[in-house]
């Protein structure tokens, strides 16, 4: 860790998190500092706890120990929909979608929450010009929608939401090879002014996207760095080849 | 006071052998099946035809109305509720309901809608004096039956492998199959002995809770209660749950007889506010 | 490929638009008053049936809460219109209607929370008990409610000063269809709303809808309070138009024969609960005819049989009915000119 360079409050970070089920620890003191701007990426074998992590990061899940921080705000003990209020979104692994409304209202729906109408009973859905003039796209059914387009809705819900920090739960996951492409495409055209923090377990993906990968076993975190550090460090090798890494 | 207690244990337990069957179904199926209440009028109207017209003895009455209500219980399973497993529970609250209709209508038809008593051997009535606690001796006798049936269950559970396969069905039902349990005749035998003890439960409480067409839908609600404010993970829950139900109705309906059983309502209410997956429960909701 | 938003706004309220067969409804519902004027007692309880059941809907249909308690409110509501009318508290039925509706969504609102938490046969078991509670409560001070003899000696003072309520029911069963029209173009306003959009997503992916920002239980609350003063508003207009309460307003076969009207009818779409109202009150009518004693049987009959071949199914066939209407509706519209018929963008 370089000291020289001038300290910059993570956008999110974790302090001591820590997560129990019954007898099994998911996660265990981790100490997860994401920069504003960043590429970060969150990368472990399966069964790691990452997408424990990211409950725990979006509220779904409460932790046994810690805290959490979101632009050095407090929000360990906030609802799910009161964290996206404050600008953190994310994608599932397994699409959630609206399977009974359109794409467009979804997104209508995502739109119209952001901006503080999601309560109005009294009008009409489509009436307020500041929601449409946000919405760009109409499609059919999401329903019906390829797998890869899918996945890309689930993005752009989560992007709606005008986060300044989205985290991507394994994005790319279940998607066909030809569809790859627009997915990363995507991913990749997000704004720099929106932190990305990426759990993926494609390689290529991960060290094409990120510019910082946290490594995660067994719950707890492993290896921080630039993805050339984590690339060479033979323990990641090892965890990835997977011989058993007692510590 | 003791007298209260006394009865109310006699009631919970009732209640307990009663409600046990509609635990299991829940627990083990996911199952909500609102016509619990329906066999366990069955087997009251067995008994009273066994006893009061055929001439039967009453400690013979009592065997084969659980069985007979054991035999109707697994043939329902297996030709109409097997047909709505995989349904959202709203269609199982449906379907059971439609169904309590059904029999209260038919019983109705068959039995007529006045309230029926079952004779019970002389040796039965009247009560005993102990220290001044008078111990009714028929409930002495719902006591020590309800108490051996609840052992008995205990150790069917936790000693044989019928228990056993039970209890990982409940706990793990795809991991169960997984395992070669057959989930599906596990269920239906729990389901017909479920119904033949709940049989069994009618044709003893006939003479404490009353028989008539409508029992199915004044009682549904007690066992609904056991059921919900005990978990449907043990058996140790509804008991105990069943014990606390019997006591606050039976107090509740002494000293404050005209509020009846608003105490029950306002108990569970209360449980449920506290602990949403009921007293006992453990783990997630389903 | 882009889109402007006047476009995107118009397909999203293309939605809201009253459709031919919704105008026909109304239309044939409004015209019942001169069509049968022997049936008006049974076409009053058709539309406070209609009415409860589309406070069920809304929370059924469009939140996903499964409810046996509907009855609480209509009994709360019932015995409120009657008392506050026999002691004169309230003297004019409408006045002594929106306040039965107002504080009965009061006290939704103080139940929701209840009902909002644990699963979902703890919601059921939950809603029931309140609502058989509140028929202990209603049984225990019999001196204030009658107890089990009813609430008797309500007087209905005239509605608006004008119209009293007659013999032949004819008053009666137009001021209750005109607070169902009422209530039904409210519904209709909330359910195409962003709020009602919002609440569709709840009931179909709640853990997507909290994740995207919707405040999941207060909107949940929110729906439950209004659809407990629409079930208070339908409880008050039986008072009120009978002049007389009773405690079966609490049981659970009121409950439960409201679930049945929206199984009949299909829930999610409004028009569920009126056209199963409707449907109910015509069987129920015809079987007691048949077997006055048993007719209970024949109920339980259909909930069996509807269940077994799915509601699924039923509601596959009434889509095939609504889209062909929708496509006879299309087909005339273009001819219609009088009715706004400017030929809509395709489909």
């Amino acid at each position: 860790m370089s000291e020289t360079m001038p300290k910059t409050t993570p956008i999110l970070q974790t302090i001591g998190l820590e997560k129990r089920f019954g007898g099994i620890l998911a996660a265990q003191n981790v100490n997860l500092a994401v920069e504003p701007g960043a590429r970060h990426a969150l990368i472990g074998p399966n069964g790691a706890g990452k997408t424990t992590v990211i409950n725990l990061l979006t509220g779904v899940l409460r932790p046994t120990a810690g805290r959490i921080e979101l632009e050095g705000r407090d929000i360990t003990s906030l609802l799910p929909h009161q964290r996206v209020r404050l600008g953190m979104a994310r994608t599932f692994q397994i699409n959630q979608l609206f399977l009974d409304l359109t794409p467009l209202e979804s997104i209508g729906l995502v739109v119209s929450e952001r901006l503080g109408s999601g309560a109005d009973w009294w009008r009409l859905v489509g009436t307020k010009s500041a929601v449409t003039d946000e919405i760009v796209e109409i499609v059919e059914r999401t329903a019906i929608l390829p797998y890869g387009k899918q996945r890309l809705l689930e993005i752009a819900l989560a992007f709606a939401c005008r986060p300044r920090v989205l985290l991507l739960d394994e994005p790319a996951a279940g998607v066909p090879e030809a569809e790859r492409h627009e997915l990363l495409a995507t991913i990749e055209a997000l704004p720099k002014d929106v932190t990305v923090l990426l759990i993926e377990h494609d390689m290529d993906l991960v060290f094409s996207f990120a510019e910082r990968i946290s490594v995660l076993v067994n719950g707890a975190l492993f290896v921080d760095g630039a993805p050339d550090e984590v690339a060479r460090d033979p323990r990641v090798k090892a965890v990835y080849l997977g011989e058993e890494l007692d510590a | 006071m003791l007298t209260i207690l006394y009865d109310g244990i006699a009631y919970g337990m009732l209640l307990f052998v009663l409600a046990c069957g509609l635990s299991v179904t829940l627990g083990l199926m996911n199952f909500i099946n609102l016509a619990h209440g329906a066999f366990a009028m069955a087997g009251g109207y067995c008994t009273v035809f066994l006893v009061n017209r055929l001439g039967l003895p009453f400690a013979l009455g009592l065997p084969i109305a659980f069985l007979i209500t054991a035999l109707i219980g697994g043939l329902f399973e297996r030709t109409l509720y097997v047909h709505v497993y995989a349904r959202s529970h709203l269609d199982q609250v449906l379907f059971t309901i439609g169904l309590v209709f059904m029999s209260v209508a038919a019983v109705d038809y068959t039995m007529g809608s006045s309230q029926q008593f079952v004779q019970i051997p002389e040796a039965l009535q009247g009560q005993f004096e102990v220290d001044g606690i008078g111990m009714g001796k028929y409930r002495l006798l719902i006591i020590v039956i309800c108490g051996l049936l609840t052992v008995a269950l205990q150790l069917i559970l936790a000693k044989t492998r019928f228990g056993s396969r039970l209890r990982a069905a409940v706990d793990d039902q795809r991991v169960a199959r997984g395992l070669g349990i057959n989930v599906g005749a596990v269920f239906g035998i729990t389901f017909a002995f479920g119904s033949g003890l709940a049989g069994l439960g009618g044709a003893l409480g006939a003479e404490i809770l009353g028989l008539d067409p409508t029992f199915p839908l004044k009682y549904m609600i007690y066992f609904l209660i056991v059921v919900t404010v005990g978990g449907t993970s043990s058996i140790t829950g509804p008991f105990f749950a069943s014990i606390l139900l019997g006591i606050g109705d039976v107090a509740g309906k002494y000293y404050v007889p005209k509020l009846g059983a608003f105490v029950i309502y306002a108990i569970m209410i209360i449980v449920l506010i506290w602990r949403p997956q009921g007293l006992f429960a453990r783990g997630a909701a389903r | 490929m882009t889109v402007s938003a006047d476009e995107v706004a118009l397909y999203l309220k293309r939605r809201a638009r009253w459709s031919p067969f919704e105008i026909a409804f109304w239309i044939f519902a409004f015209a019942t008053i001169w069509l049968f004027p022997g049936k008006y007692l049974i076409l009053k309880d058709t539309a406070i049936l209609a009415l409860f059941a589309l406070s069920l809907d809304l929370i059924l249909g469009y939140a996903g809460i499964i409810s046996l308690g509907q009855a609480a409110f209509f009994g709360f509501a019932g015995y409120f219109a009657g008392l506050v009318a026999k002691y004169g508290i309230i003297n004019e039925p409408v006045i002594a209607l929106v306040c039965s509706g107002l504080i009965t969504a009061a006290l939704g609102f103080v139940t929701s929370f209840l009902v909002l938490r644990g699963s979902d046969l703890t919601r059921l078991m939950v809603t029931l008990g309140v609502s058989l509670m509140l028929g202990e409560l209603a049984n225990r001070y019999s001196n204030i409610t009658g107890g089990a003899d009813g609430l008797q000696g309500v007087e209905i003072e005239p509605v608006l000063g004008r119209f009293r309520f007659d013999l032949f029911g004819h008053n009666g069963y137009v001021y209750c269809l005109i607070v169902l029209f009422i209530c039904f173009v409210i519904a209709r306003r909330i359910v195409y709303s962003p709020f009602g959009l919002s609440l569709r997503s709840i009931k179909g992916n709640t853990l997507r809808a909290a994740a995207i920002g919707v405040p999941v239980k207060w909107r949940l609350v929110a729906i439950y309070t209004v659809s407990a003063g629409l079930a208070g508003i339908a409880g008050a207009l039986l008072t009120q138009t009978t002049a007389f309460c009773s405690l079966d307003v609490f049981s659970l076969e009121r409950s439960a024969d409201l679930l049945l009207v929206l199984i009949i009818g299909g829930t999610g779409y409004l028009y569920g609960g009126l056209i199963g109202a409707v449907i109910y009150k015509f069987l129920q009518d015809w079987l007691a005819n048949l077997t006055p004693q048993y007719w209970q049987f024949w109920i339980g009959l259909v909930l069996v049989v509807i269940v077994l071949i799915g509601r699924e199914r039923m509601a596959g066939w009434v889509r095939i009915v609504r889209s062909l209407l929708v496509r006879l509706g299309t087909w005339l519209m273009p001819r219609l000119p009088a009715l706004g018929g400017a030929a809509p963008d395709g489909r």
